[in-house]
């Protein structure tokens, strides 16, 4: 370890908190804002609001529209479906439905509990039913590192930018030190470099597929794995070249599978001619079963894309590599 | 003990000069005028889509905003042509809106439900009841902020009360002592049902009291009755005194939505001639009279509304349609 680490949320609070001090309109509210931002701005800047997700939001709404630029802290994704109108009807419509005579640049920050054995309603991502409602813009962060970069981004976006952080991503740290210039929202990130897969991972999903990549390399099978770091908008352009290249594609997204972000990546693929005839095998899958999360670790793991499902699939995907390797032998 | 605000009845009316009164009256002959004709354009099938007319409504917009600053922020609704017109607004530009072009105050892409100038203070006109309650408190929270002076008024109807959004707004605006006047404008139609189908307490004053809100009751026909409570409000709301919540009683003489071809709900005849009786425009009219103003200088102002609005009609069909690139354009900020 190099130097002094930051925990994920000290490192993301601290982006907000630098935020704030360089900038007077950053402002921050929800339920139980995080303390070391309420000491060093205080109860204004820092606000602690009622358990009141429509209020809150349409709040946001208002003061970015009269020149402030608030982040909300739903807390977790669930909790914004209280708030589902103000996000949809309003955040989403307000600034191309009144013609673009007004920016509203809001973070909305929340948590999906995912593989954390918080049940049905805490489990769920919901970053494709809000890429749907459309004038959203989308980062879900892989690691802490990135998370830093999506929600300095995020905070800078004259548009609203949901954020939405993997729970699994509370362990990971990140180094103290001065980041690089980040490269923009709706730039992907090619995290492996491979030549006989592509694998495009959303969120958590990004750790499992670099571990099944390291092991599908031990077996043969070279793994590209891409990091679409947001997902409104998506860089199509990053996940078409790299298909183009490996003639194989695995998505894994941990939602379930009808209307997914997994769905939407594949179609990205097939509808590009210069893809879709670079395929080898048909495209696939690997998101949550079609069921609403269960409690119990055992039920929720046999749900959830897990590593060894990845490279399962990636195998399946790749089955003529391995006949060619074995020919060689 | 729940500690109530009631506004003071026995602070010092509004009095306007006779010329401010003349300005109230050519706001709310604007606003009938320009509705009937609406009414009038999507009959015919000019104007499509559906349109809201707030006839019968005029004097709780003049009202408030006759209050307000420029820079005050207003919160709008599907019924909102008047609040625009009262804010401000260039009925041209307005119309231009419900027509569809390109010189419409959201280039075509907003319409009869979402025409907002956001140049006058406007945070947008919204389909949807009781969203403009949370903007509004955010809008005020923002003025507080940024130690302006500012106040953001909230328009909104008597169906918007049993929505999740008022009460929380009620919340928060009085918890936090936020500038925001809540208007609302209790027209006696939630879409098509009375207040007794929907409502439980007697008032919306007695919902808002029992948040600890100032409130006060006032007759949404008479304008300076409507602009007496809206001046004790926002000067509360500028000193730092929190949130008010304004009943203006007031009904809505024509039907909720028109499509074309609709028809008005069932109306008692009594209750609706009693309320012909009660005209906001006719009301101020005999007070202006009594004053001594000529016929003459009331015939004037309406001729004058007409040409305002003949002219924003003109100004309408000659107007480009959008180019229809323009669909695509403006849904993020570069």
């Amino acid at each position: 370890m190099n130097g002094t680490q930051l925990s994920y949320a000290a490192a993301v609070d601290g982006v907000i908190a630098d935020e704030m001090r360089a900038d007077e309109r950053v402002f921050c509210m929800g339920t139980s804002p995080p303390p070391a931002l309420v000491s060093e701005f205080g109860p204004e800047r820092a606000r602690t609001t009622p358990i009141a997700e429509s209020a809150m939001t349409g709040m946001a709404i208002g003061a970015a529209g009269s020149g402030l630029r608030p982040i909300v802290l739903w807390s977790c994704v669930n909790f914004s479906f209280v708030a589902f109108d103000q996000v949809v009807n309003q955040a989403a419509r307000i600034r191309y439905m009144f013609g673009g005579q007004q920016d509203f640049p809001i973070v909305f920050r929340a948590r999906y509990l995912n593989g954390t054995r918080s049940a049905a309603q805490h489990s769920q991502t919901a970053y494709a039913l809000y890429a749907h409602a459309g004038g959203l813009k989308i980062a879900v962060p892989s690691d802490a590192g990135e998370a830093v970069d999506l929600m300095r981004l995020a905070i800078r976006d004259p548009n609203p930018v949901l954020f939405f952080e993997p729970d699994r991503l509370a362990g990971d740290t990140v180094a103290a030190t001065e980041r690089a210039e980040p490269r923009p929202l709706g730039r992907a990130a090619i995290r492996r470099e491979g030549t006989d897969v592509t694998i495009v991972a959303i969120g958590y999903m990004v750790p499992l597929a670099l571990r099944a990549a390291h092991r599908l390399a031990a077996t043969g099978v070279s793994a590209e794995v891409i990091d679409p770091r947001s997902l409104v908008p998506l860089d199509a352009d990053t996940i078409r070249g790299s298909v183009q290249r490996t003639g194989r594609l695995l998505v894994v997204d941990e939602s379930m599978p009808a209307c997914s972000m997994a769905s939407e990546i594949v179609t990205a693929v097939v509808e590009d001619t210069a893809s879709c005839s670079a395929l080898r095998a048909a495209p696939r899958r690997l998101c949550t079963e079609n069921a609403p999360v269960p409690f119990s670790g055992v039920l929720e793991d046999f749900v959830l894309p897990g590593e060894d499902r990845i490279f399962e699939m990636a195998r399946e995907l790749s089955g003529d590599v391995l006949e060619r390797a074995a020919s060689f032998v | 003990m729940m500690n109530v605000a009631v506004q003071d009845r026995a602070a010092p009316p509004w009095e306007p000069a006779q010329t401010e009164q003349l300005e109230l009256y050519r706001q709310l002959q604007l606003i009938r005028v320009f509705d009937e004709t609406v009414l009038e354009l999507r009959t015919a099938g000019e104007v499509e889509g559906v349109v809201h007319p707030y006839i019968g409504e005029e004097a709780v917009a003049v009202g408030a905003c006759s209050q307000l600053r420029p820079d005050d922020g207003l919160t709008s609704t599907h019924r909102g042509h008047g609040h625009c017109i009262a804010k401000g607004a260039d009925p041209k530009r307005m119309m231009a809106e419900l027509f569809g072009r390109r010189d419409g105050y959201c280039g075509g892409k907003g319409g009869s439900m979402h025409i907002a100038d956001f140049g006058i203070g406007m945070l947008g006109a919204n389909g949807i009841v009781a969203a403009g309650l949370p903007i509004a408190c955010g809008a005020a929270l923002s003025y507080r902020m940024t130690g302006s002076d500012r106040v953001a008024v909230c328009m909104f109807g008597e169906g918007a009360v049993g929505a999740g959004p008022f009460h929380e707004s009620m919340n928060i605006a009085q918890l936090w002592q936020l500038p925001v006047v809540f208007v609302c404008e209790n027209n006696g139609w939630a879409v098509a049902s009375p207040p007794e189908q929907i409502l439980a307490p007697e008032s919306v004053t007695a919902l808002a009291a029992g948040y600890g809100m100032a409130v006060e009751q006032v007759d949404g026909n008479d304008v300076l009755d409507v602009g007496s409570a809206a001046r004790r409000a926002v000067a509360r709301a500028r000193a730092g005194g929190g949130a008010t919540l304004i009943e203006a009683v007031t009904y809505r003489m024509v039907g909720h939505a028109y499509r074309g071809g609709d028809v008005a709900e069932q109306r008692d005849a009594k209750l609706l001639e009693s309320w012909r009786q009660r005209d906001p425009l006719l009301r101020l009219a005999a007070r202006l009279r009594r004053d001594g103003v000529d016929e003459s200088a009331l015939d004037a102002v309406a001729a004058a509304a007409r040409t305002e609005v003949d002219e924003a009609v003109a100004f309408a069909r000659n107007s480009p349609y959008p180019e229809v690139g323009d669909a695509l354009k403006g849904v993020f900020a570069a």
